[in-house]
Parts: C-alpha cells; structure tokens; sequence
C-alpha cells in the first residue's frame, strides 16, 4: 500500500526533471504531461522501477483540442500498477500537421489494436508501429472521423432518400 | 516390377509446403458474432491467423459527443448487450463521479443486486455457448429458460429486456415493485438447483472437459502484456477484479471471493466463471438482506436528491412545478455539469469496462472513450490458436466470450 501520487511524483521529478508538466490530480488520478518524444523513456521508467511497476496498460486513447495550435492532438495513456493498485495518466501532445509518436507495442502488445484504433480516429501515426492500418472503419476511408472538424450528419436534412428505413 | 508398383511422381515439393487459407466469418455461425479470422491451415493445425473486427461499428464515441449525459446510456447498453445493465450502471457511476453525486446505500444495493444478476446471465451464455461448440446442445437450451427469470426481472424494473437502458443518473427511474422482487426472490429460490444440474452436465464430463483442457492456454505475463481483464485474467491465476480492487457501488460491504485458474486454458475459463456465478448469487443474496434491512423512509429511497442531474419523473413534470422547471434545464442542457476528466471503470462480465470522459462543461461530453475489455484481448487470438487444431480455435474463440457489439462500439 506504499505507493502514493506523491512518491511517484517525486520519484519522476527526480529522474526527468522539469520536462514533464501540466501535473494534476483530477479525481485523485495523478495526471502528467509529457513531451511526445519521450513518452517511451517516461513509461519505460515507469514499467520498470522495481517500485513503481507499471505494467498493465489499461486503456489509449486520442483527444482532438483544436484550439491548442501546435499540440491538437492529445494521446492518453492509462497506466495501473496492479501490486500497489495504483493508476496513473499520462499525456503527451502532438501537432495535427505531423502527429508522430513513439509506438508503445514494444511494451505493451495490448497497445497493437488501441493505437490502430487510435490511428483510425485521429490519425496519429505511431513511429515504429507493426502493422498500422485501420481497424474499425474501411481501408479506404480518407479522413480521421473523431476529430472534431469532422461533423456528424445534420439531422434535418431533407436530400437523403432513404425510404426503407424512412427518415 | 515391383519398384513400379509404388511409383507415382508428384511435383516437388507439392505435399511438405500446402497450405490452405481459410475464412472463419464475418458471418460464421462458430464465431458467434460479426468478426473475422483468416487462419492459414496446415491440414488441420493452425499455422498463422489474422483477426479482422470493425463491422459492427456504430461509432458511439463520436454520437456521444452530441448527445446530453442522459442519453448516452442507451448507446452503452448496445457494448456488451448479454450483460447491459453493468454498461448502464457503469455509466451513470462515470457522470455521478464527474457530477460529484452521492448516491444512498439503498440505490447502490439495487445496482448491486442488477448487476451481479447481469454478470449471472453473460456467464451463463459464454459457458453454455462452449458447451454448444464443444458437442453439447442440451445445456445451452437448459439454461435459456432460467435467464428468461432474470430477463424478467428487468423488465419489472426498467420495463425492457435486452437493451435495458436500465436507471438514470443518480439512481433508479422508478423504485423496486413488489412483483420484482418477488420475481427476485422466485430466481434466487430456483437458480442454484439449475446451476448445480449444469456444472454436473460439464464439470466432470469427460468429452468436455478433453476437449477444453490443454487448449487456448496464455500464461500469466503475456496475459497481462495483452491487457486481459475480467475472468479470461484470472483463469490465468491473476486474481485482479475491479469490485474489489476499486470498489464502486459499495462493493465493499460485501464478502466474496476471486476465484482463480491456473493455467488459463479452456477448461479453467469455464470453471472461473462457474464460480463467479455462485458468488454472484452470494452477492445478491447478501444484498438482497441488506435492502430489506432498511425501515420507514429510508425503505422508499431510489434515486439521489440531486435535482439538478436526476431527471424527474414524467408524472411530476406535468403536476409540480420545481420538477418541470428541472426538467427543463436539464433537457436543455442548463444544468452546471463540471469540466474535468474522469476514468471510472466497473468489472463488466468480460473485464474492466472503463469510461474515459472529459467534460467541458457542455451539454454533451467532450470526448468519451470506452475501454472495452473484449476489443483488447481479442488481439491475442492469433496467438493463442497458433500451432493448435481447427476445432481448438472454435471453442477458444467462444470461451474467450468475443461479443462483437462489445469490440466494434
């Protein structure tokens, strides 16, 4: 039951210094931002400190920020140690115009499919991936449907024919 | 002459390097689901494998960026569908979360109680499904008429049965009638009997229990490495489950045990959830008690006294004027919902099903992620199945317990 927000803290203070930023604590889940290119050597220091172990990648997603100019995108990485049952979130942002980030496969093989998926939605392009093609949506799809410029389908148009499930 | 005999001359190398290619889906009746595998046979063994998904997809997370809290349940119930009311719940616990909203002991004793039911009837589906893949039809058809109980009761509480779309933000739509719990109570009186005839139909069987042990075996690390949850984890002997380690729901009022596996093949899959569905039985009995502990007003409560998120009920809307007037702004998005981001997660029946939301203040989340604990363990099929037989995939495929609403969102 050591392990508390505050030694991680402390302890990934010590080692990157004051690169990472952004710390917070939102719902009592220790929040941290990253600069993209060093979101392996963060999460590598955070796999494998003998008192930290954070194995287990539980979720990755993107957010799309579009008024953030320089950093839209936002790729979130959900970590949980399972011994201390700790979790812990880290973020690291990339421009829209070239949204390179390290692949976290080597890591983790749970990452395969999320960042296919989290290249399929918001086309981040995860450097050294294996195999990083679309997953949910077809191949020949040309554009990156959760990002926010995207819209949903107006509900009140009128020039669908759409008879069969009447509209 | 008798060197001739004998001699047939086949091209070179024609029989050592023959593989077939075979499409297992999207429209299989063995994989259960739209999903596709294309496996590279060598005869019957299993050379290589690759898993397709995706064509189910509704694209939830982008509808629920439109939608007002309140009516992004439904799209939850559509995940995992033989187990909507833990989807539900999960969300509703996700907005309380971000809202700040306590809900009473009563409420969450009544979600407990739906959803360990729910956990009941998703186990009950995935275990005699592999009896189904594995030969033996008469457990699954057995089984169908002790979920339609549960089905029932659902439809006492919430008025439907498979997308139940089952209580609100803050508590439940309406409260408990006797009839459900009378219907509760029929389940809880009938259940354990069936259960205990289905175990005796499998546990010892021979022919099951060849045919599941030794197949479909990950171990512990590459378990973990590939981000499995739920009862496929703890078949592996990992005894991780969110009721107890981030307990939601006032879990932790309750004593129950985590069963484990060991090796996590087929076999140990089937028993770890056999097991859950004892404990859940456990868990409602106890929650059941607890519920009818409570006296005089306390006995009445459903739902938090949170007017600004609770949507009030239709009949006061057209009578009182606070609930119309809440109702309204509620409706309307007027309501002060408060920017932050929050993960909850809840141990949906296939895993940690977890809610990434990040609210801006609007009316409609700013971006909702859903973990969906099937879509991520899925990806270790072709690991999993590489180097056994055709048949083996099958029921590991099935004992996996794959549901494609779950994995495409």
């Amino acid at each position: 039951m050591g392990l508390t927000n505050e030694i991680i803290k402390n302890r990934l203070s010590e080692k990157f210094g004051g690169v990472l930023t952004e710390w917070g604590e939102p719902y009592g889940l220790l929040t941290l931002t990253a600069p993209k290119e060093m979101n392996l050597k963060v999460m590598n220091f955070l796999y494998d400190e003998p008192d930290l172990k954070f194995r287990f990648l539980t979720d990755l997603t993107a957010v799309h920020y579009p008024d953030r100019k320089g950093e839209e995108l936002c790729v979130v990485y959900h970590l949980h140690n399972m011994v201390d049952n700790i979790r812990i979130r880290l973020k690291v942002y990339a421009p829209v115009d070239q949204p390179d980030v390290y692949t976290a496969t080597g890591l983790f093989s749970s990452a395969n499919w999320m960042e296919r998926e989290t290249y399929d939605f918001f086309g981040v392009n995860f450097v050294g991936h294996p195999n990083l093609k679309r997953i949910l949506n077809v191949d020949e799809m040309d554009y990156f449907p959760m990002r926010k410029e995207f819209p949903l389908e107006d509900q009140s148009r009128i020039d669908k024919d759409d008879e069969m499930f009447g509209r | 002459m008798t060197e001739q005999l004998q001699h047939i001359k086949l091209p070179e190398g024609s029989i050592e390097k023959q593989t077939t290619t075979l499409n297992l889906g999207p429209t299989h009746p063995a994989t259960h689901g739209v999903f596709q595998n294309i496996l590279e046979l060598d005869g019957e063994r299993i050379v290589d494998a690759e898993s397709t998904v995706g064509y189910i997809h509704r694209a939830f997370e982008k509808i629920a960026e439109r939608r007002p809290y309140y009516q992004v349940t439904p799209l939850t119930d559509r995940l995992n569908y033989c187990s909507a009311p833990i989807n539900n719940m999960g969300w509703h616990m996700t907005c309380e979360k971000l809202m700040g909203v306590k809900t009473p002991k009563r409420v969450d004793y009544l979600r407990v109680i739906i959803m360990e039911l729910a956990r009941i009837t998703d186990h009950l589906i995935c275990n005699s499904i592999v009896g189904v893949d594995s030969g033996a039809y008469t457990g699954f058809l057995y089984v169908m008429q002790y979920r339609e109980l549960v089905y029932e009761i659902y439809e006492e509480v919430c008025g439907s049965r498979l997308t139940t779309n089952i209580g609100r933000i803050g508590g439940f739509e309406r409260d408990f009638t006797n009839t459900a719990f009378e219907k509760l109570e029929k389940f809880l009186k009938e259940y354990p009997g069936v259960l205990k005839e289905f175990e005796n139909l499998f546990t010892r069987n021979r022919i099951f229990v060849e045919r599941t042990k030794g197949t479909g075996t990950i171990t512990a690390e590459r378990a973990l490495n590939y981000g499995f949850t739920g009862p496929n984890l703890r078949a592996t002997g990992v005894d991780y489950d969110v009721r107890a380690h981030a307990p939601y729901s006032s879990y932790e009022d309750f004593n129950f045990n985590i069963h484990v596996g060991s090796t996590g093949d087929n076999y140990d899959k089937f028993l770890v959830r056999n097991a859950e569905m004892w404990e859940s039985l456990n868990i409602i009995e106890q929650a059941y008690k607890k519920v009818q502990e409570f006296k005089g007003a306390e006995a009445e409560v459903y739902h938090a006294d949170v007017p600004e998120y609770y949507l009030p009920e239709k009949q006061d809307v057209y009578t009182k004027m606070e609930a119309l007037i809440w109702h309204f702004k509620i409706v309307m998005g007027e309501t002060e919902i408060p920017a932050g981001e929050v993960y909850h997660s809840v141990e949906g029946a296939n895993g940690e099903l977890g809610f990434y939301l990040i609210s801006d203040g609007g009316r409609a989340p700013y971006r909702l992620h859903f973990r969906r604990p099937c879509f991520i363990y899925y990806q270790a099929y072709a690991e999993i199945v590489k180097g056994s037989m055709l048949s083996d995939a099958i029921i590991t495929m099935s004992s996996l317990n794959l549901i494609a609403g779950e994995m495409d969102a």
